[in-house]
């Protein structure tokens, strides 16, 4: 890559490295492995910058720290014996007990942990539209999902949050 | 729009991605209806919980300087160069599969040529188990598979029948490298996926069976008759060696029955 090919694309994809490590974070949720991952994803999204189109590079880059992203995951489902599915069914009404969750732990904490226990699926198109701000569009670039995917997975992810949220709440005013 | 119909909506409403018509009727609702109403409110309230609360992850300055530090590839022009000199450093590759313990590629260590085609093909390889990717031709005939690959890339791998061997024929897929299409050929072994990957090379010279390891998937790759192949799976080194000699044998026997030559000796 000629210095100058390698400035723009740098103008492309730096300005989105904290974009790039709270997905592949919150995707994968594995800090180590996530700096790994980017990095890859940064070599991987030069190896394509040419198919990069111009303008906002933030979708373009992300989608490949997604792809980056889903490549470890599988191989840790894989070496762990069970295939990726990106089916989710819905657990419903797992048990949990949120009164012990609610006694000692702060408001942040109790969010971080009710959107780390959601699936994979779910968990990166909140984390894409809640912290990123993305539309429906930049997310359906970066998962290569159709825009229906999108929606029904994001208000999936929300009704679950919904639930054990408010079953949180519960536990701590009784 | 009744109740169901409204909850339904309620996610996408809050983000303002409706069509103004489905916006309108979902307000309307709203403001008739208690109980939608007091979710949707709900809705505002966990929303607001999770972007208030702090949980994005900047990233750290370690990986900023990671990534300052990162070697770029080369272009495409020299990347088309590199793949001569591609069987001389067969040695370094081994050696950059091993210690690259997660397939990741970290600036001290030159990626070699192969060792980043290693890595496109497995990303391609692995883009072909997510749901309904494996194939664009499913048919277990060779001849099916063989004239949908001259239609639709105006070459095909040679496509032995293997299912004596353990090697169900499964189908065809077309895959991109970035210089030009692939052939993707699937065959499976029990629940082991077997991708071949083949195309036209820019040499005509053959050249041997070589081994690399990247993310945990296994390699094989060889080259004759002016084309290139790429065996990828998650067998292990035995049976990935034991597919590569039994695929280019029964390949051998097939050519002169089956493909004029012009088919598969096609160089740019
Ligand atoms: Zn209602």
């Amino acid at each position: 890559m000629k210095p100058d090919e390698r400035g723009r694309f740098e103008q492309a994809t730096l300005p989105h490295l904290d974009a790039a490590y709270n997905l592949a974070r919150w995707f994968t949720q594995n800090e180590h492995a996530s700096e790994d991952i980017v990095q890859e994803a940064f070599y991987r999204a030069a190896r394509y910058f040419r198919s990069f189109r111009g303008g906002d590079g933030r979708a373009w880059f992300l989608s490949v720290v997604r792809r980056a992203s889903l490549a470890w995951l599988e191989k840790q489902r894989m070496q762990a014996g069970v295939a990726f599915k990106e089916d989710v069914h819905d657990r419903g009404d797992e048990t949990s007990n949120p009164e012990i969750l609610a006694i000692r732990k702060s408001d942040d904490e109790i969010v971080r942990q009710a959107l780390e226990e959601l699936p994979p699926e779910l968990r990166e198109v909140i984390a894409l539209r809640e912290l990123e701000g993305l539309s429906y569009q930049e997310i359906a670039i970066v998962i290569e999902a159709p825009m229906g995917t999108v929606m029904s997975r994001l208000s999936r992810g929300r009704e679950r949050l919904q639930r054990r949220l408010s079953r949180c709440h519960e536990g701590r005013t009784t | 729009m009744n109740c169901r119909e409204v909850r339904q909506l309620l996610s996408p409403y809050s983000d303002g991605e409706l069509t103004p018509d489905q916006d309108a009727k979902v307000e309307q609702h709203l403001l008739e209806c208690e109980e939608c109403s007091q979710q949707e409110k709900s809705l505002q309230s966990v929303r607001m919980a999770i972007s208030s609360a702090a949980l994005y992850y900047e990233a750290p300055a370690s990986l900023r300087q990671r990534i300052e530090a990162t070697r770029l590839p080369i272009d495409r022009g020299g990347f088309r160069i590199s793949l001569q000199w591609v069987t001389a450093a067969a040695g370094v590759f081994l050696l950059v599969g091993a210690s690259a313990a997660l397939g990741m590629l970290w600036p001290e260590q030159k990626p070699t040529a192969d060792d980043e085609l290693a890595h496109l093909i497995v990303a391609n390889h692995m883009r072909s188990m997510q749901v309904d990717h494996l194939t664009d031709k499913e048919s277990h005939e060779s001849q099916t598979l063989l004239s949908w690959f001259q239609k639709k890339i105006g070459f095909s791998p040679l496509i032995p029948d293997l299912s004596q061997v353990g090697y169900e024929l499964t189908g065809g897929r077309l895959d991109y490298l970035p210089d030009h299409p692939v052939a993707g050929l699937v065959y499976n072994r029990g629940s082991h996926v077997v991708n071949i990957f083949t195309w036209t090379a820019n040499s005509f010279e053959d050249k041997p069976l070589t081994r690399l390891v990247c993310q945990g998937f296994r390699l094989r790759h060889w080259q004759r008759l002016g084309m290139s192949y790429w065996v990828v799976s998650d067998l292990n080194d035995q049976e990935s060696d034991k597919f590569a000699k039994v695929y280019e044998r029964y390949s051998r026997k097939i050519l002169p029955l089956r493909l004029r030559s012009s088919d598969v000796f096609k160089i740019p």
